[in-house]
C-alpha cells in the first residue's frame, strides 16, 4: 500500500494543464448564478490540477466539492487564485497537512483584496481608457476604433490570465503577502490616478450639452445683443453643467439608485428640456 | 435581409449574449458588437459609427462584485438592426438601446437565476466524481444566456425592415426624438459616474478635476495627450506618495517570515 504513506510522488502540472486551465479560466463566469456566482466555473477550471493530482474517486469528488463553494472576483486576476489554489491542491495531494478549510480560507481571503486591485485596474481604467480611443476613433466610421480595443483590452486579458496562474502556481500561498504588499498598492493608485483623470477629462471632452435659451436680449448701435444660458455657462466655466450632472448621478449611484434608471431619468430632462427650450441640438 | 444574414445575426447575437455574462473578450461591448452587426449586415460604417455612440454611454456598465450592469448585448445587437436594416438615425439607434439595456439585464437575472439550477446538478455531478457532468452544467448555463439575446434579436431581425416597424418608428413625435438626441449628448456622464464611484478613492479626487480642466481649456489636446499626462500624473503620484516610503523597508521583514510555507499554511 505505498498509497496510504505520508509523503506521495506527486507529478506538477504540465504545460499542457497549464494551457488547459488557462483556456477553462477564459469561460469562468459561464455559469454566473445568484447562489454561489462564479463556482462552476471555477470548479471547471480546476479540473485539469484536480485529474494531475487525484487518482482515487473519493479524492476527486472531494476536491471537486470543494471547488464548488462560492466564489465571486474581478475575473481575469482570479488566474493568480487558481494558481494558488493549484499549488495548494498540489501539496494537499503530496501528504501535506493541508485541511479543505485551509484552501477555501485562502480562496476566500485572496477573492477581496483581489478585487479590490482588479476592479480599479480592469473596469475602471484599462478597459475605458481603450474603450474611449477606440470609440473616439469609430465616431468618424474608421475600422481602426473597434479593433484599437479589441486587441488591446484582449491582450491585456491574455497576460493578466496567463502570468496571473503562473505567478499564483509558482509562488504559492506567498502570494497572499503580494496581494497585500506595496507593489500592487502603488499598481492600483497608480490606475486609480489615471482612471479619474481621463474621466475628468471625458466629462468635458465628451458631453454636448448646448443652452441657447436666450435670457436678456437688447438693441445696441442697431445690432442686437442676446445672451444665452449658455454664454453665461461658458463665462463661469463651460462644462459645468457636465460636472454638475455627473456629481448628481454619483450621488444617486451612491443611494443605489439603478444605473437604467438614472439613464431613463436623463431621457426625461432632456425631452423636456428640448419641449422647454433650455436645451437645444 | 437575406437567410445568410439572417443566420450570421444569430450567430453573432449568441457570441454576444455568451459574451455578456463572462465579461470577457469584450465582443459584448457596443463597439464590437455593432461593428459585427454591421459587417454581417453589409453595412460595416453604420455599424462601427453606432457602436462608438453606444459604447461612450456603457463606458461605465460593469459588472462590480454582485451589481450587474444593464445589457451592452441585446441593446447593441437590436439596434444595429433597427438602425441598418429600418433606416433608422444613429440617434433613435441611441435610443431605442438605452430600454433595451434594460430588457436585456432583466432577461440576465432570470437566467442568472435558472443557473441555480444547473449548480445544484453540479453537486450532484461532483458526488460522482463526473468531471463530464460538470463540465456540462457550465456549458448549458453559458448556451443560455447566449440563446437570451440571439432569440429576440432573431425576433427583430425576422420583422425589421417591415412596413409596419417603419411606420411605428416614424410615428414617433419630434420632440421626442431630438429631445432624445439631447439626452444623448449628456447621457454619457452615467457611465462616467459610475467609474469614479467604482475607484473608491475620494483622496484622489484633484487628479479628476485637474484631467477636467485642462481637457476644458487646453485647445487642441486629444485624448492620447490627455493619457499620457495623467499616466505621468500617476507616476509622480506614486513616487512622491510617502505612503510608499515609509514601507521600504516592510519587503525585508515579510521575505523572512514566509520562509515556511507550511507554517503559513497551518
Amino acid at each position: 500500500m505505498t498509497e496510504s504513506t505520508e509523503i506521495r510522488k506527486v507529478e506538477p502540472l504540465t504545460r499542457k494543464d497549464m494551457f488547459s486551465t488557462y483556456l477553462r479560466s477564459t469561460f469562468m463566469l459561464g455559469s454566473f448564478n445568484f447562489e454561489r456566482m462564479q463556482a462552476i466555473g471555477f470548479c471547471v477550471t480546476m479540473i485539469p490540477a484536480i485529474k494531475r493530482f487525484y487518482h482515487k474517486k473519493e479524492d476527486q469528488a472531494a476536491a471537486l466539492k470543494r471547488h464548488l463553494e462560492f466564489f465571486n472576483t474581478t475575473p481575469w486576476p482570479a488566474s493568480a487564485i487558481f494558481g494558488v489554489t493549484a499549488a495548494m491542491e498540489q501539496k494537499k495531494a503530496a501528504g501535506a497537512d493541508i485541511d479543505e478549510a485551509a484552501i477555501t480560507n485562502v480562496k476566500v481571503g485572496l477573492m477581496g483584496p483581489l478585487a479590490g486591485i482588479g476592479d480599479p485596474i480592469y473596469w475602471g481604467t484599462a478597459r475605458p481608457i481603450l474603450a474611449a480611443l477606440g470609440a473616439s476613433l469609430a465616431l468618424s466610421g474608421s475600422i481602426l476604433g473597434p479593433l484599437l480595443f479589441f486587441f488591446g483590452i484582449n491582450i491585456i486579458r491574455m497576460l493578466t490570465r496567463w502570468y496571473g496562474f503562473k505567478l499564483g502556481y509558482r509562488q504559492g500561498t506567498d502570494i497572499v503577502q503580494d496581494v497585500a504588499g506595496n507593489r500592487l498598492k502603488k499598481l492600483t493608485q497608480m490606475a486609480s490616478v489615471l482612471g479619474l483623470f481621463v474621466m475628468g477629462s471625458l466629462v468635458s471632452k465628451w458631453t454636448t450639452i448646448k443652452m441657447p435659451l436666450v435670457l436678456v436680449s437688447y438693441k445696441q448701435a442697431g445690432h442686437v445683443i442676446s445672451t444665452s444660458l449658455q454664454n453665461i455657462m461658458d463665462s463661469l466655466l463651460p462644462g459645468m453643467v457636465a460636472l454638475l450632472m455627473t456629481f448628481a448621478c454619483m450621488w444617486l449611484l451612491k443611494r443605489n439608485v439603478n444605473a437604467i434608471w438614472i439613464i431613463f431619468g436623463m431621457f426625461v430632462v432632456g425631452i423636456l428640456g428640448y419641449w422647454a427650450g433650455i436645451f437645444g441640438l | 435581409m437575406n437567410a445568410m444574414q439572417f443566420i450570421l445575426v444569430i450567430l453573432v447575437s449568441l457570441v454576444c449574449g455568451m459574451a455578456s455574462v463572462m465579461d470577457e473578450r469584450q465582443f459584448h461591448r457596443p463597439i464590437v458588437a455593432c461593428t459585427l452587426v454591421g459587417l454581417v449586415l453589409g453595412d460595416l460604417q453604420t455599424g462601427i459609427i453606432l457602436g462608438g455612440n453606444l459604447e461612450l454611454i456603457a463606458l461605465g456598465w460593469m459588472n462590480v462584485g454582485a451589481a450587474m450592469a444593464p445589457d451592452a448585448a441585446l441593446a447593441s445587437t437590436i439596434s444595429s438592426i433597427i438602425v441598418i436594416v429600418g433606416h433608422q438615425s444613429i440617434g433613435e439607434g441611441i435610443a431605442i438601446a438605452v430600454p433595451l439595456a434594460a430588457a436585456g439585464q432583466v432577461l440576465t437575472i432570470f437566467v442568472r437565476t435558472i443557473a441555480v439550477f444547473f449548480q445544484h446538478q453540479a453537486d450532484h455531478f461532483a458526488a460522482q466524481a463526473n468531471f463530464r457532468g460538470i463540465e456540462w452544467c457550465h456549458i448549458g448555463a453559458l448556451f443560455l444566456q447566449g440563446l437570451r439575446v440571439a432569440i429576440p434579436t432573431g425576433a427583430v431581425a425576422a420583422i425589421a425592415g417591415t412596413s409596419i416597424v417603419n411606420q411605428w418608428l416614424n410615428a414617433i413625435p419630434p420632440v421626442i426624438t431630438h429631445g432624445l438626441q439631447v439626452s444623448g449628448g449628456f447621457i454619457v456622464v452615467v457611465g462616467y459616474a459610475m467609474v469614479i464611484n467604482m475607484m473608491k478613492a475620494r483622496s484622489l479626487m484633484p487628479f479628476f478635476f485637474i484631467g477636467f480642466t485642462l481637457a476644458t481649456f487646453v485647445t487642441g489636446i486629444n485624448l492620447v495627450g490627455l493619457g499620457i499626462l495623467g499616466a505621468c500624473a500617476a507616476v509622480v503620484y506614486v513616487q512622491l506618495n510617502p505612503d510608499f516610503h515609509d514601507s521600504i523597508k516592510a519587503p525585508a521583514a515579510v521575505t523572512s517570515a514566509g520562509t515556511e510555507d507550511d507554517d503559513v499554511l497551518g
